[in-house]
């Protein structure tokens, strides 16, 4: 594990909608390793995400991904992005979908069936993403992030609606691409998936509350329950003068 | 293939139509349907068949394309597609270029479809190059494809794109001439007309049908024109970065 930063964050604000967003966000996340992004809905989790990638307005501060400012268009092929609702097409089968994504990347035709091995979606490469279920869709968006091997990875909250075992099967996959070298930030509403990144950031209204390891967390908090330590640290945020 | 996003992109968009069959078929013979209609409504006035046949080639594909690529793009931004586009490695120009490459061969194929069944079963009579009327008319669709994306920006449902149909394309056909000529419009109408992209695209077929090859020329050039200007806004309506 290298000590430098793949994401460096200072300052940002993003306003949506005459709402401030996230309101001078300061953090980082170091390369090789697994980072859990982690807050309650609306916490800012997927502005962040999308302001890593580019694609998201900002009202002010720097975001470094890779060591080149977010959006830079050399980052387009080291970052992969995978949004929460999967932006994939349903009229195109599962292979379909990949194998545009791989065309754009100017990845070769063995690198769509590799990827889809990888999501365990080979069985079901020639069917209508719409004729899938929720689980199977993420799997075929995320098939297209894994394309071209990238090296920072930043995906919003991937195993939504997927069954236990194929969690920890991708959980285990996403390891082993760090262990090649990849740099994950992985949002999650589950806290005990949490349990299985490197560091923990905790999101919440916009703000850092915390860098941590799930392990930190629960030396801080006195407990053993994800949940309940978080409930703890916001309500002492709270109490705080 | 010096630019394959532009290539996937089009091969993209192809693979999504052939999903459709359904929408194939009503692109290739809902015009067919509408020419054999207008024949026999004319059966006792064949000049005006003659007139109206070969510029109603160019509008439907116009059309049709005017809808399938609003509501595409539409499905592409709100899906979340076009975000995810936005963080590959795909110029804005390679997306509207692909989206024009692929609606372009299917609007080949529906004015190839329209004209053989129009001149070889109607009897339409045309005067000038039969190619240079299939030209002109796969120009239409162009057209029609650059309003289409460049309004979609403005819509937030499928039914706002669907509604500019009516908004924009219905003035247009009322005023390029096709039911009243320029002529004899009132002198603000035929103004206005002048600056309306159909005009242009309208007089190029109706030239080419009547023989006049330079005066179809000079109007296939203003409606060239006005796709590439489409196309441009289209394609700064996209933008990487959104709210």
């Amino acid at each position: 594990m290298s000590g430098e930063a793949a994401i460096r964050v200072r300052g940002l604000r993003v306003v949506r909608g005459g709402r401030r967003v996230l309101g001078g966000l300061d953090l980082e996340v170091a390369a090789g390793t697994v980072t859990g992004l982690i807050g309650p809905s609306g916490s800012g989790k997927t502005t962040l995400m999308r302001a890593l990638v580019g694609v998201q307005v900002v009202a002010g501060g720097e975001v470094t991904v890779l060591g080149a400012p977010a959006g830079a268009p050399a980052l387009r092929e080291q970052v992969a992005y995978v949004t929460q609702s999967g932006s994939v097409y349903p009229d195109l089968t599962a292979e379909e979908n990949v194998r545009y994504l791989a065309r754009i990347l100017r990845a070769g035709d063995g690198e769509v069936e590799r990827v889809l091995a990888l999501v365990d979606l080979l069985d079901h490469a020639d069917r209508p993403v719409a004729k899938l279920s929720g689980g199977q869709r993420r799997r075929v968006a995320l098939a297209g992030a894994l394309l071209g091997r990238p090296r920072l990875l930043v995906l919003d909250e991937p195993t939504v609606g997927l069954d236990p075992l194929l969690r920890r099967d991708l959980w285990g996959l996403f390891t082993r691409l760090r262990d090649a070298g990849a740099t994950l930030l992985v949002s999650t509403h589950v806290l005990d998936e949490a349990a299985r990144c490197d560091a923990v950031l905790l999101l919440r209204e916009g703000r850092l509350l915390g860098a941590t390891t799930a392990e930190g967390l629960r030396r801080d908090t006195g407990t053993d329950d994800l949940d309940e330590a978080f409930v703890r640290l916001i309500e002492r945020e709270q109490g705080r003068p | 293939m010096r630019r394959p996003a532009l290539v996937a992109t089009a091969r993209r968009l192809l693979a999504q139509l052939r999903h459709d069959p359904r929408t194939i078929a009503l692109i290739l013979l809902v015009p067919l349907l509408l020419l054999g209609l207008l024949k026999l409504l004319l059966a006792d006035d064949e000049p005006t068949f003659q007139r109206v046949g070969a510029p109603l080639l160019g509008i439907f594909p116009l059309t049709v394309m005017f809808l399938v690529t609003s509501v595409t793009m539409l499905r592409e931004r709100t899906g979340g597609t076009l975000e995810r586009l936005m963080t590959l490695p795909l110029s804005r120009s390679d997306l509207v270029a692909g989206y024009a490459l692929a609606f372009a061969l299917l609007a080949a194929v529906q004015a190839l479809v329209a004209s053989a069944f129009a001149i070889g079963v109607l009897g339409l009579d045309v005067q000038g190059s039969s190619a240079a009327l299939i030209a002109i008319a796969i120009l239409n669709a162009v057209l029609g494809m650059a309003f289409g994306l460049g309004l979609s920006s403005l819509a937030t449902t499928e039914f706002q794109a669907v509604q500019f149909m009516p908004a924009f394309i219905l003035p247009q056909f009322l005023l390029c001439g096709l039911l009243v000529p320029r002529e004899q419009m009132a002198g603000a109408l035929d103004a206005l007309a002048g600056v309306l992209p159909m005009t242009y695209a309208y007089e190029a077929l109706a030239d080419v049908a009547a023989g006049d090859g330079a005066a179809a020329a000079t109007a296939a050039a203003v409606t060239l024109g006005f796709c590439v200007l489409g196309l441009t806004l289209g394609a700064l309506t996209l933008r990487r970065r959104t709210g």
